[in-house]
């Protein structure tokens, strides 16, 4: 069978069975291939993929009331909203009311509802205190208990929680909500945060890459430049701060910048300054922490890419008439581009996240979005507006990137 | 051909370039160029020649700017161009891996040149098309570089090299990317260029036919110094020494002692108890140590060799057939790597290797040079 004879009639089976044996040996290597990334895979699965999911789920779950309190969930979804709902809801939410402290999710459900109103926690449990074993008119008996029942506004706030997805975190995260009639509005000036916060973050991260890389890329030409043993010896210079953990780095620098800090003595004593500089616990600590944590990450790519360009490049455009600096701008600068895209684009999206630094050399008005996420997830308990704010950082990434793809891969186009 | 034109370096018209006492380190020890002499005249071809580490390519360097000579000057005309800067020499150039910007379209590679000249664009349109016309590229205009042939590239690079009309252009080694046959061919594109623009070029390449084929006159150089500089013809034909006997062209050498002179003629001795006549080569004299030079291609075998006055008995060491011609390589008075090129048609083919066969060659075919 697996001799092949060259007459024409032998050669068709032949080739079948030429295809399955191709199939089979393929085989062998595609188990081994899966086999070499089924580990990353599924870690990446497990840690990434399917808690991110998870968060883009929290930020529109709508809580607990609808398992704690299925039926009269139900009831109120069929509601219209006007008037008062009719006498069985009433009566399955007081049965439901009074199952709910002995299942223990009143707790959640409170909670929840206050999102809506503070009242509310206060409302049920003054509610259970009063509940009757049995009633003939639960309505009359409930607005008997608060008069709160008897309004319309109460009722709709518990059909809002009774959905199973909401916006309101995602709303809120935009300083957005849903005003009485359900339109879409901006909430009162006096609360408005996160339109602030997500504008700061943006800020910050943008000005932290571009510092990097007015730094950076002065730094990457001349080690990419220079003969190797030099250029060796100072890339261990760039790289030695990956050496040492960053929060040891950000406290180092409250050392250094504080009042009676290394920077502000050294001036003093220059006589270049009279009274100590506030270097941090402001925005200016904030830049100086983040850069100088960030930098290596915009030099190796830079470096990586200006290290592959010839200079016989500049030596062309210069025997060609150009000044060397127009050599350097026309010819050299624009085949880092890519180098330059790769650096801004990891220095900005790890600045976007972060957090320690910002929250140990900032000031109150230098947090970023991750603050607040890491103040919801761990004071407040509070997962659906950690997971918006977190999701719409998310998105507004995803964004920026492709914005950003775009305008890089029109001007680069370099030809392979 | 060898009498043809026995140049002399004295030049009629006056130089376009002049190298004068031209010196460079670059560590201060060691000369890479040392005590560089030369002078080219406009619309000549002049090929620099050496191998690697010789000091060709510093000297195309320091022509083109981008190295300052140590010591000495070198003139453009009446113009000491020591100290202007590369972009304002308007000279062409050509380098080794073409160093066409990747991030530009063809088109714009060879109209960079008359940008930086900020020529109207007009005229800069005329000259684009009309080299683009010149090396056949006109379709490739709007392509970028990585997506053409090297081939392609290399004329690409030529033409942005020549569209600003320089007064001379440098190729550094332009061709050495290239596999043999499209060397080859670029070589006569480039030499038909020349002769059709009238150009002058300095051309850097290590490659000795390369140099033979395209040059008016070579620069051999080596360890700094230019060993010879002449006609193609006549670096083959008269080796200063036995660096370019050897370097240029096929050869075998011999070393011998002269034994008498007589006017250009000699005689030298050789082995043990033999001897040949020869051109005497410079500055050697009766008794001097001598390193005789032959070509593989004038040696004779057997029957050829019957009427000639140098006749030598040698062992066949073996023969290698390459189709035109044969090889054999036989030992002579202890050089067992002496070669002789016989045509296929000449050739008794019952000859075996260990076998002694009688080589024979002119007087005039041997020249004893100087033994380094």
């Amino acid at each position: 069978m697996t001799t092949t004879t060259l007459d024409g009639g032998a050669s068709a089976p032949a080739r079948g069975n030429l295809k399955s044996r191709l199939r089979r040996a393929e085989r062998m290597r595609k188990l081994k291939a899966i086999g070499l990334v089924a580990p990353l895979a599924l870690f990446l699965v497990v840690v990434f993929v399917v808690p991110i999911g998870n968060m883009l789920l929290n930020s529109v779950d709508n809580g607990s009331l609808r398992h704690v309190m299925p039926q009269t969930a139900s009831a109120l979804t069929q509601w219209d909203g006007t008037g008062l709902p009719g006498e069985a809801a009433f009566a399955t939410f007081a049965e439901e009311l009074r199952d709910s402290r002995r299942g223990g999710g009143l707790g959640s459900v409170g909670r929840r509802l206050n999102y809506e109103d503070p009242q509310y926690r206060g409302l049920l449990m003054r509610t259970l205190m009063g509940l009757p074993a049995s009633s003939d008119d639960w309505r009359e008996t409930l607005i008997g208990i608060d008069a709160a029942w008897g309004e319309t506004a109460t009722w709709r706030g518990i059909q809002a929680a009774a959905s199973p997805r909401t916006d309101r975190y995602l709303l809120a995260s935009l300083d957005l909500e849903r005003g009485a009639d359900g339109e879409v509005q901006r909430v009162d000036e006096d609360n408005r945060l996160y339109q602030a916060v997500f504008q700061r973050t943006l800020v910050i991260a943008g000005g932290v890459t571009l510092i990097c890389l007015l730094l950076g890329f002065p730094l990457a030409y001349l080690l990419a430049t220079l003969p190797a043993k030099t250029s060796n010896l100072l890339m261990i210079l760039v790289l030695l701060p990956f050496w040492t953990s960053l929060l040891v780095r950000t406290a180092a620098w409250i050392i250094l910048l504080q009042s009676n800090g290394l920077a502000n003595q050294t001036l003093q004593t220059l006589g270049l300054i009279e009274s100590p500089l506030q270097l941090v616990f402001n925005r200016t600590g904030v830049f100086f922490a983040m850069v100088h944590i960030l930098l290596p990450f915009m030099v190796l790519p830079l470096y990586s890419v200006m290290k592959g360009i010839s200079p016989s490049y500049q030596r062309a455009a210069v025997s060609l008439g150009a000044h060397p600096f127009a050599a350097f701008w026309q010819v050299y600068a624009p085949q880092t581009l890519s180098g330059v895209a790769a650096g801004t684009i990891l220095v900005f999206i790890m600045a976007l996240g972060y957090y320690i630094t910002p929250a140990l050399v900032g000031g109150p008005a230098d947090q970023m979005v991750s603050y607040y996420v890491a103040y919801y997830t761990n004071t407040t308990n509070n997962w659906g507006m950690a997971a918006a704010l977190g999701s719409i950082l998310l998105a507004v990434t995803l964004l920026l990137y492709l914005v950003y793809h775009r305008l890089v891969n029109r001007k680069q186009m370099i030809g392979s | 051909m060898p009498n043809k034109t026995n140049e002399t370096s004295s030049d009629h018209s006056t130089p376009l370039i002049h190298f004068d006492a031209v010196q460079k380190t670059y560590d201060g020890e060691n000369l890479v160029v040392k005590n560089l002499n030369l002078a080219i005249r406009p619309g000549e071809f002049v090929t620099l020649l050496g191998p690697s580490g010789s000091g060709k390519t510093t000297c195309l360097m320091m022509l083109a700017g981008f190295e300052v000579p140590t010591s000495g000057d070198i003139y453009l005309r009446d113009q000491r161009l020591n100290s202007v800067p590369p972009h304002k020499r308007n000279f062409g150039m050509v380098f080794q891996n073409y160093a066409l910007f990747p991030h530009m379209t063809v088109e714009e590679n060879i109209r960079y040149p008359l940008k930086t000249r900020r020529l109207p664009a007009v005229e800069a349109d005329r000259k684009v098309s009309e080299i683009l016309d010149m090396i056949q590229l006109r379709d490739f205009a709007k392509r970028r570089p990585g997506q053409l042939s090297g081939g392609q590239q290399q004329r690409v690079a030529l033409a942005r090299s020549l569209v600003f009309e320089p007064q001379l252009v440098l190729m550094d080694e332009p061709l050495g990317a290239l596999d043999k046959q499209l060397r080859e061919q670029m070589q006569l594109e480039i030499k038909h260029l020349h002769e059709q623009l009238g150009l002058t070029v300095v051309f850097v390449t290590h490659d000795q036919s390369e140099a033979l084929t395209m040059s008016d006159r070579v620069a051999v150089f080596n360890d700094g110094v230019i060993q010879q500089i002449d006609t193609p013809g006549n670096l083959y034909e008269y080796p200063a020494n036995a660096f370019v006997a050897q370097f240029i062209g096929e050869n075998n050498t011999l070393a011998g002692r002269i034994e008498s002179v007589e006017g250009r003629q000699c005689r030298a001795r050789f082995g043990e108890g033999l001897s040949t006549g020869a051109l005497l080569g410079p500055t050697l004299a009766a008794g001097d140590a001598t390193r005789l030079s032959i070509r593989p291609e004038r040696v004779k075998l057997n029957g050829a060799a019957r009427a000639l006055p140098n006749r030598l008995p040698a062992r066949v060491r073996e023969f290698i057939y390459l189709g035109d011609h044969l090889r054999v390589r036989c030992e002579l008075a202890g050089n067992d790597d002496f070669v002789a090129r016989v045509p296929v048609d000449e050739f008794a083919s019952h000859m075996q290797p260990g076998e002694t066969v009688e080589l024979g060659w002119r007087d005039e075919d041997v020249r004893a040079l100087d033994a380094p």
